[in-house]
């Protein structure tokens, strides 16, 4: 195996026993970039130099013999709506093109109190509004097993880019799936953890009530190790929880047996590509052959109604979050044309109308009509209501099960272009987007193929039982071979060289 | 049809976004489309169950009026800002 094709835990390892050294993980991995990155296109942003410079100043500190971290000189990267201090953070939109934040988000901070190197940041549905990485202003990524087919969405810069090897792990962020399907489509781990347990503090808002940070990785270790990083309270959060942190490596047994296992039984049936579906089964099969305590378990409304109350209670927190976009303090402002003049209220408009692509606009216009007078009570406080149901439901299982499961998506990853209609796309998401309507840890594994496309298991945990979610993880892949499967990219003649991206080939 | 062409034209007005016909007339087939499609929630029955906002059990978060963080420098509130003077954003005049 290459440098590139390791996991976090295995290059720390090496960088322990001196068998490679910082300076040559991080070349190693831009190296990668610029091999492969001119077909994936996961990057709207490299910072070489930058990285380059910190992987020095690991190795020089490592040489000293300073005590460093398991993250120490480890190459990552970041979706780009977490912002970097000096760093452009884009949302993949044109609203934000040029737009440098005066401060890092907090689990940034924390990756570099780490010692982990940024690479760079990473392509996303604009505004993280989307399941296939298309809506990004600048350009579409690749799915690294077909570059044919969307990498998912929509943190899919953040998927391609661990997945082909460009960033060791990287962070997204999920609101409805944004994490987890991405990591599915693309054969890699991605959790999202319970709501309030990871800081949001510099993350740019799309829905308050259920955006979380989380990690995806090459496998369940690190997953862990990046939780232990970025986890835990921050003052500069109002909704992040005050409790402790446990070491989540320590949740790495291997064991599983009494294990209480619920199979969501509304998530096997007949919405669920039955290719997907034979997989999954071979992967439950696997869980009970280990010893977990299988059942089936039913979630009627969580699974009928998560979609349409996510796609009213999100909008409408979306619609409120993006008023700040109005051309005055930063981001995007339109400019009248020689000799004309905007007033206030035209030049509001015309940013927005300019700066946002179709798909948040769409988003915008849905958020604020479900929260106008009139509809208020019938789409928004219906879905809040109905929001209640789907946790207590929720609830109830977990009086019979530790963690339930399902498939991540019910499809394969589709092909670019495919999903024109909005209401096409919104499907791919209706496994992932119960867990964000109540607020729970989930983690997305792989778990076999189909015609050489990844396909993803979701375990889903009670509120801040991630460690429910890592014991069975680990204990699934450690008797599977999936995850050290690594895609065989096969190149093309990069045609398409997008405006906004900062790559030379 | 839930929502008029008159309808969108006020809704974009409340969005601040300035939209042009084709956008006004393919968001609008777009939105009734999906508005059907929320509404299938009104067939769940919801009588006496309080609504959820938000997921824990949150309270107000205080803190002493005392040192904390550094503010952000002046220059660094303003760095992203197409227009200012003297301290201010600047927007176009309104009076």
């Amino acid at each position: 195996m290459e440098i590139f094709d390791l996991t976090a835990h295995e290059l720390s390892d090496l960088l322990e026993k001196k068998e490679v050294t910082d300076i040559e993980i991080t070349s190693a991995v831009l190296k990668r970039i610029h091999q492969i990155d001119g077909d994936i296109r996961a990057y709207v942003t490299i910072t070489e130099e930058n990285a380059l410079h910190a992987a020095k100043n690991v190795h020089e500190r490592r040489n000293k013999g300073d005590a460093l971290p398991p993250l120490a000189g480890i190459p990552m990267a970041l979706k780009d709506n977490i912002c970097t201090r000096g760093v452009r953070t884009t949302c993949s939109s044109r609203m934000l093109e040029n737009f440098i934040p005066p401060y890092s988000a907090t689990v940034v901070d924390r990756l570099l109190e780490n010692s982990a190197v940024l690479l760079g940041k990473l392509n996303m549905d604009e505004f993280a509004m989307g399941s296939s990485t298309e809506s990004s202003y600048f350009f579409p990524t690749r799915n690294p097993w077909d570059i044919d087919r969307v990498p998912g969405g929509s943190s899919g810069g953040s998927a391609a880019a661990v997945a082909a090897g460009e960033a060791v792990f990287a962070l997204g962020s999920d609101t409805g799936g944004s994490i987890r399907q991405p990591a599915a489509f693309c054969g890699i781990v991605g959790m999202k953890p319970t709501y309030g347990l990871v800081s949001r503090s510099g993350v740019v808002a799309f829905a308050s009530s259920m955006d979380q940070v989380g990690p995806l990785t090459k496998d369940v270790r690190d997953c862990a190790l990046v939780m232990n990083a970025i986890a835990g309270y921050d003052p500069l959060d109002s909704t992040s929880v005050k409790r402790n942190v446990p070491d989540y490596t320590t949740f790495l047994t291997g064991e599983v047996k009494g294990k209480r296992i619920g199979v969501v039984r509304e998530m096997i049936d007949d919405g669920l590509n039955p290719r997907v579906a034979e997989v999954f089964k071979k992967a439950v099969n696997k869980l009970e052959g280990l010893g977990a305590v299988v059942d089936e378990c039913s979630l009627p409304v969580a699974a009928a109604s998560s979609v349409p109350v996510y796609h009213i209670i999100a909008p409408a927190e979306a619609s409120s979050n993006l008023a700040r976009f109005d051309g005055v303090r930063f981001g995007y402002r339109a400019v009248p044309e020689k000799g004309e003049k905007y007033t206030l209220e035209e030049m509001y408009m015309k940013t927005r109308g300019k700066g946002f692509g179709p798909e948040v606009k769409r988003r915008i216009m849905m958020g604020t009509y479900v929260l106008s007078s009139g509809s208020y009570e019938k789409y928004y406080i219906k879905a809040a209501k109905v929001r209640t149901l789907i946790k207590k439901e929720f609830e109830q299982a977990y009086e019979r099960f530790d963690v339930l499961i399902t498939p991540t998506t019910p499809d394969l990853p589709f092909l670019l272009g495919e999903k024109v209609n909005p209401l096409d796309s919104y499907d791919s998401d209706k496994y992932t987007v119960p867990v964000n309507i109540a607020g729970l840890p989930a983690i997305s594994i792989p778990c076999g193929f189909v015609d050489g496309l990844p396909v993803g298991m979701q375990i889903i945990a009670p509120a801040f039982r991630e460690d429910s979610l890592f014991q069975v993880a680990y204990a699934f892949e450690q008797n599977t071979p999936y995850h050290r499967e690594r895609p065989p990219i096969k190149r093309r003649a990069s045609e398409e060289k997008a405006k906004g991206s900062d790559i030379d080939d | 049809m839930v929502l008029s062409r008159k309808d969108m034209e006020e809704l974009a007005v409340l969005a601040q976004i300035a939209l042009d016909e084709e956008e006004l007339a393919d968001l609008q087939s777009q939105l009734n489309n999906l508005l059907r499609y929320v509404e299938t929630i009104n067939e769940i029955d919801t009588e006496n169950v309080e609504p959820t906002f938000y997921l824990l059990p949150l309270q107000n978060v205080w803190r002493q009026d005392e040192d904390g963080r550094q503010p952000l420098a002046a220059e660094e509130v303003f760095q992203n800002a197409l227009e200012q003077e003297r301290g201010f954003f600047k927007v176009p005049r309104i009076l």
